[in-house]
């Protein structure tokens, strides 16, 4: 601290003040002399221009919103659009009991209590000179008898405006998801200006995910407006830039042809191109027609899709944990190829049962007589558990873990709709960091036939096959495929983006897996057999899988038919055809559908077939030749929104999910 | 001398400066009328309001009662409490629209940013009036850490109105300190030079774009440009002798946003026209012209410095509100002072008149 006091200067420190002051006085008249003259500006100079805007016209300014981006699947087909329609709005500024308008036009149109509930929360957020949404969608007849009745409606008015719509609303539920009116959380966290015109925002799904980009942006005008708010001419304008286009990997008609062969079963699909990840259909059963929500779903009809026991809410897909069953097998005798753990020509004898050393319990094989001797083929071919058990036994669970890790399995995949789940692939280290317990070697046993605490989604299972089918190139799976600037001459491509490359130890490891997967199909022991038609012009390779719902106590036997429907097995099927250059990895799962085989597998089947009936039998023989460098044009990583808890707000009832 | 002391003898018995005080009536007077206007003839709010002036009018009438030297010796212990409420608040403070800058204290609720309008420039006179003036170069240090502290934390509520009003109070103080032109043209530069490469290199577009708007309202018509446009058709429609008191038809039709406070200067121009302007920038002129010729007469580099900071201060206050309705200057928050409607500042604006008339009052007894 300075303080008193050392001999001071008063003289200079009064020449000094009085000098300070003169320069403050002289900055007081500077900033004086600006101010009068910038109001001489604004009120002598331009006060006629001014007084134009004011007295015989009012200017406001309206927003402009911008035309939400199209989506469309592989081959053009629109998936979601942009349609006219009329739309029932009040200027709160221009009238002067809303209350007692709201009356009146009850008895003119039907108004549910979620219309009126909306419009009094927006009256809160918008300027008093904006249009507030009050019923969308009218009908001609609706639109007639407000159109009649307008002189008597002060700051009411009918807006023709763009609607969003799914033509194939329920096909596509799931995937493409769709918009709704902004809710009061969504307003925090939008940009408030860019908004400003924009009633909906994309809920669920791509519509979700790629919101920033499908969005647009605003625009606006200044108007003159007469004293009613009519605009009578146009003193500036700004057009809106509209949102991208997106174009989809889905092949909506192979999204129709699987739905078709789910008929009325529950379940997943999802087939992904192995060569780079692209989804090419991602069907969960039942489904739900997504239009309902674009104007606000009515609470009735929302409560049925909610709380039905068949959960058409529910995105399988991504959501769903399922235990894979001997879906898992290929994946397992790989592992154990891999990591020397058995040889090529590793057989064992199958009981039809197997025991750990020193104890009693037996883990029982499907079939209860056995299968005898089996070596690796045959394991696959027949679904033999107990080669499975041992195999399982040598390997080790932190060893399994490992290597299904890297096929993606127990991790989120990455795909571009919000909300996945990651499945759960155990290892000793997970189950005593979440379960607090040590691991059992019994639990090592019975998660090599995928039993257990494994669980898998369908999206997980797809792709697992994926790279199981194409050397062991791990892809994130992909359902953008290309974005289209309305500036840009051609839609940027999104390039596929390699998650890892798994190292072949030896390629004849991977053969005898294939060959014992084509065999499921192509085989007369197979349990795809079904499959094999005779006039085929591809191979398939696959593997059946039935997940228990619910464990049998030991030594008891059941019959299916004796079980009610919700505890039958859960039908499992992969695979991946041709089996040379595989051109689409399928994953099936059908909730309580019994044996894989017999349900999952035909399901698969005319997917594989609608899809691979497309290409002539020279690219069915060829790898798909990488496309030229022009015009694709790299990408940066779209920005997909981060995932939030409103993402699956509405699957939240979805959580307990049957698994093993 | 001896005659003057005799006409104003009450008044300065009372340690009241009657030429102040007559321009001090003169504005207020003014900004009743407009605010009943701008209010939209709200007696309710006018009432309030009026509680408002007699509770600052008290309040300078009392400070003017405290002799500079004892306002000097409590300036470090006034800066002290009020930067540690500045501290509360961030930490217990409660929000209202989305700034935390309220101290619940139970009874009732107060401000202490608004305190800090007045400690800062006391600390900073009670500092450098202790030192060698001009101040050297490490005291200019330490008073920019004094400076700082408050306007940091202030600017973190988010209150940007009013950390620019505390951090020019202080710079007022450091500049009739005598601070050397060299030193602040260096600042200057320093700045600029700072700025250019943070805006090309660091800055991300939508950042820049933030600032572009807050710079040009008028590029975002959808946002705060609106009441920009607004309030630059209310000003200029008024004219040269404007529509007469209540005839505004930007302001009376709810056009112009925030009427009564930050923007009630384009409701009297759009009403008065640019004659009332110049009748009320006479005022305003006229307060800031005695408020400087005290500060001259006064005795004590603290009274000199505190003083002229006040003063200037409250020229801020005048060219930001009317720049940024003007359209001149980015929109800040800062009210047209003592017309404006609000309770917080038109205390503390007093309350500084109150500190210049007891400067004023005080300099005889001091001389004894």
């Amino acid at each position: 601290m300075v303080q008193k006091q050392h001999f001071k200067d008063h003289f200079i420190e009064q020449r000094i003040f009085h000098n300070r002051s003169l320069v403050a006085l002289f900055f007081t008249v500077i900033l004086f002399g600006i101010l009068t003259f910038r109001l001489f500006v604004l009120q002598i100079n331009n006060h006629e221009h001014f007084t134009t805007l004011s007295q015989n016209n009012r200017v406001s300014v309206q927003a402009l919103p911008p035309t939400r981006g199209l989506i469309y699947d592989r081959n053009g087909i629109i998936l979601a659009e942009n349609l006219p329609s009329y739309t029932l709005q009040i200027i709160p500024e221009q009238t002067s009991d809303i209350d007692n308008l709201l009356n009146e036009l009850s008895l003119l149109v039907n108004l549910r209590d979620i219309d009126i509930k909306k419009f009094r929360k927006e009256v809160r957020r918008k300027r008093r000179f904006e249009g507030i949404p009050l019923r969308f969608r009218l009908n001609d007849e609706e639109v007639a008898i407000i159109s009649v009745n307008l002189h008597r409606l002060p700051g009411v008015e009918i807006k023709a405006q763009l609607s969003r719509f799914y033509p194939y609303g329920k096909e596509t539920s799931h995937i493409v998801g769709y918009v709704g009116r902004i809710n009061e959380k969504e307003l925090k966290t939008l940009p408030v200006t860019n908004y400003s015109g924009t009633n909906h925002t994309g809920k669920l799904g791509i519509e979700k995910s790629y919101e920033a980009l499908l969005h647009g942006q605003v625009g606006y005008q200044k108007v003159e407006t007469n004293v009613r708010g009519r605009v009578l001419r146009v003193l500036e304008r700004s057009n809106p830039v509209p949102g991208n286009d997106l174009y989809l990997n889905l092949d909506i008609k192979l999204q129709k042809v699987a739905i078709d062969a789910f008929a009325d079963k529950r379940g997943a699909l999802v087939a992904i191109n192995p060569e780079n990840g692209h989804v090419l259909a991602m069907v969960s059963m039942p489904d739900y027609d997504a239009n309902l929500f674009v104007n606000g779903i009515d609470s009735k009809t929302y409560k049925a899709l909610n709380t039905s026991w068949e959960r058409p809410l529910y995105n399988r897909t991504i959501l769903g944990g399922y235990p894979p069953g001997s879906t898992t097998k290929p994946f397992f005798a790989l592992a154990g190829l891999e990591t020397n753990t058995i040889q090529l020509d590793h057989e064992i004898f199958c009981p039809g049962y197997y025991q750990l050393k020193g104890k009693a319990h037996k883990y029982r094989d499907w079939k209860k007589w056995g299968h005898g001797k089996t070596d690796i083929s045959k394991s696959i071919i027949q679904s033999c558990d107990v080669f499975y058990y041992d195999l399982a036994f040598q390997l080790g669970i932190d060893k399994m873990h490992q290597f299904m890790t890297s096929f993606g399995f127990g991790q989120r995949s990455g795909i571009d709709i919000l909300g996945e789940r990651s499945g759960l692939m155990p290892s000793k280290e997970w189950k005593k960091r979440v379960r607090k317990q040590v691991w059992f070697p019994g639990e090592t046993v019975i998660a090599g036939i995928g039993q257990g605490y494994v669980l898998v989604t369908p999206l997980q299972l797809a792709l697992g096959t994926a790279t199981l089918a194409n050397g062991g190139q791990h892809f994130k799976p992909q359902l953008v495929s290309a974005i289209q600037r309305k500036v840009d001459p051609v839609p940027r491509l999104v390039n596929p983006q390699m998650v890892r490359k798994i190292p072949i130890k030896r390629q004849e490891n991977w053969n005898e897996v294939y060959h014992g997967m084509k065999s499921v199909i192509h085989s007369a022991r197979g349990t795809a057999r079904r499959l094999n038609k005779p006039d085929m012009r591809y191979e398939i390779a696959g593997k059946t899988g039935t997940a228990q719902v619910f464990s049998v106590a030991q030594d008891a036997t059941y019959k299916e038919e004796e079980l009610e429907e919700r505890l039958k097995d859960h039908a499992l099927f992969m695979a991946f055809a041709p089996v040379k250059n595989p051109k689409i990895a399928i994953a099936v799962v059908v909730e309580n559908g019994g044996h894989g085989g017999s349900v999952a597998a035909p399901i698969a089947g005319k997917v594989i077939e609608a899809y691979l009936n497309q290409f002539s039998d020279e690219e069915l023989n060829n790898p798909t030749p990488i496309p030229p460098e022009e015009p694709i044009r790299k990408t940066t990583p779209i920005p997909v929104v981060k995932p939030d808890s409103t993402a699956s707000s509405q699957q939240k009832g979805h959580e307990d999910h049957p698994h093993g | 001398m001896a005659s003057r002391a005799s006409s104003q003898g009450l008044f300065f018995r009372l340690h009241i400066d009657l030429t102040l005080l007559l321009g001090l009536i003169a504005l207020i007077a003014i900004g009743q009328v407009i605010l009943y206007s701008a209010s939209g003839e709200n007696v309710a709010l006018m009432q309030r309001q009026g509680i408002r002036l007699g509770i600052a009018f008290v309040v300078m009438i009392i400070i003017a009662q405290i002799s500079p030297d004892a306002m000097r010796r409590w300036s470090p212990i006034l800066f002290i409490i009020g930067s540690t409420m500045l501290v509360a608040v961030l930490l217990i403070g409660t929000k209202v629209l989305g700034a935390q800058r309220w101290l619940d204290l139970g009874f009732f609720r107060f401000q202490p940013s608004e305190m800090m309008k007045l400690a800062v420039p006391m600390m900073l006179a009670w500092y450098l009036s202790g030192g060698h003036i001009p101040p050297r170069n490490r005291h200019l240090i330490i008073s920019l850490i004094i400076l700082l502290l408050p306007v940091l934390l202030i600017a973190k509520q988010p209150d940007l109105g009013t950390s620019l009003l505390v951090s020019s109070a202080g710079l007022f103080v450091i500049f009739m300190a005598g601070v050397s032109w060299r030193l602040i043209l260096g600042f200057a530069f320093a700045g600029i030079a700072f700025t250019i490469p943070m805006w090309l290199f660091l800055m991300r577009d939508y950042q820049r774009q933030r600032v572009l708007t807050m710079l040009n309202p008028e590029s975002d018509p959808l946002g705060s440009g609106y009441h920009i446009i607004q309030s630059k058709i209310a000003i200029g429609s008024g004219g040269t002798f404007g529509k007469g008191w209540l005839n505004g038809t930007q302001s009376h039709l709810e056009f112009l946003p925030e009427r009564h406070t930050d923007f009630i200067f384009s409701v009297f121009a759009e009403e008065f026209g640019f004659s009332g302007i110049l009748l009320l920038l006479s005022i305003y002129l006229f307060i800031i012209f005695r408020g400087i010729y005290i500060t001259t007469q006064a005795h004590g580099t603290f009274a000199r410095l505190l003083g002229a900071s006040i003063v200037l201060t409250f020229l801020v206050y005048i060219f930001v509100n009317i720049g940024m309705v003007s359209g001149i200057l980015p929109v800040v928050g800062v009210p047209l002072p003592l017309v404006s409607y609000g309770g917080t500042s038109i205390v503390t604006l007093m309350a500084g008149f109150g500190i210049l008339m007891s400067i004023h009052t005080h300099r005889k007894l001091l001389a004894h």
